[in-house]
């Protein structure tokens, strides 16, 4: 528990700091705040931020690095004996993260030899023994440090703050230099995912011909060492998927916004439109089941031999037009809602000059409105298309699991999302070609959906620029 | 001159195009317009003057029934175009808007090139049997509004790329192009800089030919160079309305004097 009582102690040092930052800035303006450069808040604000920040670094990175360090010293000592015979010193390391951790968190010190628990290897103890000191001590000068830092910091800011000290430029700084920190977080691990996928990508191309990955016609994977991995098949279904949930979608949820934001009165929009949004926010699995069990058996009582058509078109359970009409439902809420959005966007004065040349109601919609409006709409439906193109669990449920081309949608077929998950989950080889295509799969899809979600920002940024 | 002076003794008679009569509107509780009575002529230009909020817009929009796409928006009252009722139950808006066209305070062309802009109207209506008829029209609107010139070499270009004055011109060419008989303009000058208000002034005064042209302005001086009519609203009461000289030289209502002379905001 050291952790969460140096915190504490940072958070008090920091309320302290606020405060002594004030006090002082008051102090030197005589008492009387109109005399500041900045309103008073902002000093001690100033102090304050340069308490928590460096120190809260301090300790996050420390927390991050001990393990580290104290895990490779306790593996130097790890009894030759046992590495050899039959266990990898990951798994005697385990051991020892687990024990020691244990107790550690008991609070534990000095010899232990009596309070390991029951079943501890026994070679282990003095490896054990390194570790919960070593923790022991990291924790110690870790508070040390973190104080340090929070004092010296503390003192450093406050020194100069006086009446015409110009808290607020450096509060507005800091807080810039923050959000900058936040967004470049999420661009790191946006790049960092990248790398990762595209490393074991080009594993994959190490062991496996790039040329059947793209342009061979067959998906089969196996263990004999020779199989079949290329994309094509399965972009083929995800392509006639996504079609279909789009077909289904993009009439439906373009016509519910046109009814939501042009003819619906302000009671019924106050009441569909929340509605229709959390539907949005209804997870995929449920849809998946929808298609498992409603949608799939309503298409095989129509269109199987012996189906009330009399037809033998759908041989299996599954189909592509299961999984592309749930997932047209899915995204029908999608669609109206960010379609909604755009056409309220459009400025009433260009509804009246159409209405004031004597157009009708829908006609100013068809041919004034949505016209404005389409840059956008496209763009809302170029994201709709990029999450139908990477949707997975109603695909699993509705679609089937067959690779292969075919034209007909009550056949079975497969995505690309879905055989990433069907090759990384199970026992496969994780250096093995049939694992690694996974991430060539993934990666393919990164670069199909970032390209769909580009040329959509692309269009939306241009059609802002027509009113403002 | 209600009186029905005989038609020798004056020629400038003109036929009433529009008469209002005792006309209120109410947006929900708010009562905007009270028991405003007036007769707009044929081939003249009328100016509707008053303070901010007095209630020229909300009857302008009566005038070809605008007021109709707010909800809220309640009319009473009779407002005959050529003797007929307006708000009759068997009169269809949308023919009423266009006979009485309507150009709005902001230029609002479509984002459409500069031809289907003013092709928009004529297009709505079925007013052109064919392309080049339709060609003709535009081209004429155009020229009406002072535009041609400017943009008879890039027809193709979208109408939101010209500049303001050229986008208000735009919209009064939009509007003629539909053939109305009456025009409705909002304070068309006021996104405007002088020059292309010059420019839109002496279109008015040509339209004045072949429309009643109702023009909302804040601009005394404006009312004053553009109209023969003017009439002044305070409050949502029509305070005074009369010819335009006699208005500004020799106002009846003390509170015309004080808002022409500046006294009344
Ligand atoms: N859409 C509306 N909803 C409610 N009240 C309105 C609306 N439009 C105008 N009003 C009210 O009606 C009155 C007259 O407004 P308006 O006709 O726009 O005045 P003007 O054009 O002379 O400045 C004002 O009090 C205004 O607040
Ligand atoms: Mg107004």
């Amino acid at each position: 528990m050291p952790v969460l009582w140096l915190f504490l102690v940072v958070l008090a040092l920091t309320g302290s700091g606020f405060f002594i930052g004030r006090q002082r800035a008051l102090a030197s303006a005589k008492g009387d705040s109109r005399n500041l450069h900045s309103r008073l808040p902002y000093y001690g604000t100033h102090a304050a931020i340069s308490v928590i920040v460096p120190s809260l670094l301090v300790m996050a990175i420390w927390l991050f690095v001990q393990p580290l360090v104290v895990s490779s010293a306790a593996e130097a000592v790890l009894p030759q004996a046992l590495l050899t015979a039959d266990a990898s010193a990951g798994l005697l390391m385990a051991e020892v993260h687990r024990v020691g951790a244990e107790l550690v968190d008991q609070g534990v010190t000095g010899p232990l030899a009596a309070l390991v628990p029951a079943g501890t290897t026994a070679e282990l103890i003095p490896a054990i023994e390194l570790y919960v000191a070593n923790t022991h001590t990291g924790h110690l000068w870790m508070s040390i440090a973190v104080i340090l830092v929070a004092l010296v910091m503390g003192g450093l800011a406050l020194r100069p703050i006086n009446a015409e000290f110009r808290a607020r430029n450096t509060v507005e700084r800091t807080i810039m230099a923050l959000l900058i920190a936040a967004a470049s977080l999420a661009i790191l691990t946006t790049v960092g995912i990248v790398l990762s996928m595209l490393f074991e990508t080009i594993n994959f191309f190490g062991l496996h011909s790039w040329t059947d990955f793209f342009f061979g016609t067959t998906w089969a994977p196996n263990f004999r060492g020779d199989s079949d991995l290329s994309i094509l098949p399965l972009l083929w279904g995800t392509l006639y998927i996504s079609l279909i949930a789009l077909i289904v979608a993009v009439p439906t949820g373009l016509f519910a916004a046109v009814y939501l934001s042009e003819y619906a009165g302000p009671k019924t929009r106050a009441f569909a439109k929340p509605l229709l949004e959390i539907l949005a926010g209804i997870p995929t699995i449920v849809y998946g089941l929808f298609a498992l069990l409603t949608v799939g058996p309503m298409l095989t009582t129509l269109f199987s031999a012996g189906g009330l058509l009399g037809v033998d078109w759908m041989k299996g359970a599954t189909s592509v037009l299961t999984a592309g009409v749930v997932m047209g439902i899915m995204l029908i809420p999608f669609v109206s809602s960010l379609s909604d959005d755009i056409i309220n966007a459009v400025p009433q004065s260009m509804r009246d000059g159409s209405l004031g040349l004597g157009a009708t109601h829908s006609e100013t919609i068809r041919q004034v409105v949505i016209p404005a409006a389409l840059p956008g709409i496209v763009g809302a439906i170029l994201l709709a298309a990029s999450r139908a193109i990477g949707e997975t669990m109603i695909v699993v449920m509705g679609a089937g699991a067959l690779a292969k081309f075919s034209l007909n949608p009550l056949e079975s077929m497969t995505t690309i999302t879905t055989r990433i998950v069907s090759q990384l989950t199970g026992d496969g080889d994780f250096s093995s070609p049939e694992t690694l295509v996974a991430f060539a799969l993934g990666l393919s899809l990164f670069v199909l959906t970032l390209g769909l979600n580009v040329l959509a920002l692309f269009i939306v940024r241009k059609y802002r620029e027509q009113y403002e | 001159m209600y009186d029905a002076p005989s038609l020798e003794k004056n020629v400038d008679q003109k036929a009433t195009k529009i008469a209002a009569k005792d006309v209120q509107v109410y947006y929900g509780d708010t009562h905007a317009i009270k028991d405003v009575s007036v007769d707009l002529l044929a081939n003249t230009v009328t100016a509707f003057i008053g303070p901010s909020g007095c209630g020229k817009s909300t009857f302008l929009r009566c005038l070809n029934r605008m007021n109709d796409t707010i909800d809220i928006c309640r009319v009473q009252g009779d407002i005959r175009l050529d003797g007929e009722d307006i708000y009759d139950k068997r009169v269809d808006p949308v023919q009423l808007r266009a006979k009485v066209g309507m150009v709005f305070q902001k230029p609002n062309p479509f984002p459409k090139s500069i031809y289907d802009n003013v092709a928009y109207g004529p297009r709505i209506h079925g007013l052109a049997r064919g392309k080049s008829e339709l060609d003709e029209i535009v081209e004429s609107a155009l020229r009406r509004a002072a535009l041609w010139g400017e943009v008879k070499d890039r027809l193709d270009a979208p109408g939101t790329g010209l500049s303001g004055g050229q986008q208000q011109r735009l919209c009064i060419a939009r509007a003629v192009a539909t053939a109305p008989e009456v025009l409705l303009m909002d304070e068309p000058c006021s996104a405007l800089d002088p020059i292309a208000t010059a420019q839109v002034e002496e279109l008015i005064d040509e339209l004045r030919e072949n429309f009643s042209v109702v023009i909302v302005t804040h601009s005394m001086q404006q009312a004053a160079r553009v109209s023969q009519k003017t009439a002044f609203f305070h409050l949502g009461n029509l305070v005074e309305y009369g010819d335009t000289t006699q208005i500004f030289t020799n106002p009846i209502d003390p509170r015309t004097e004080s808002y022409i002379t500046g006294r009344i905001g």
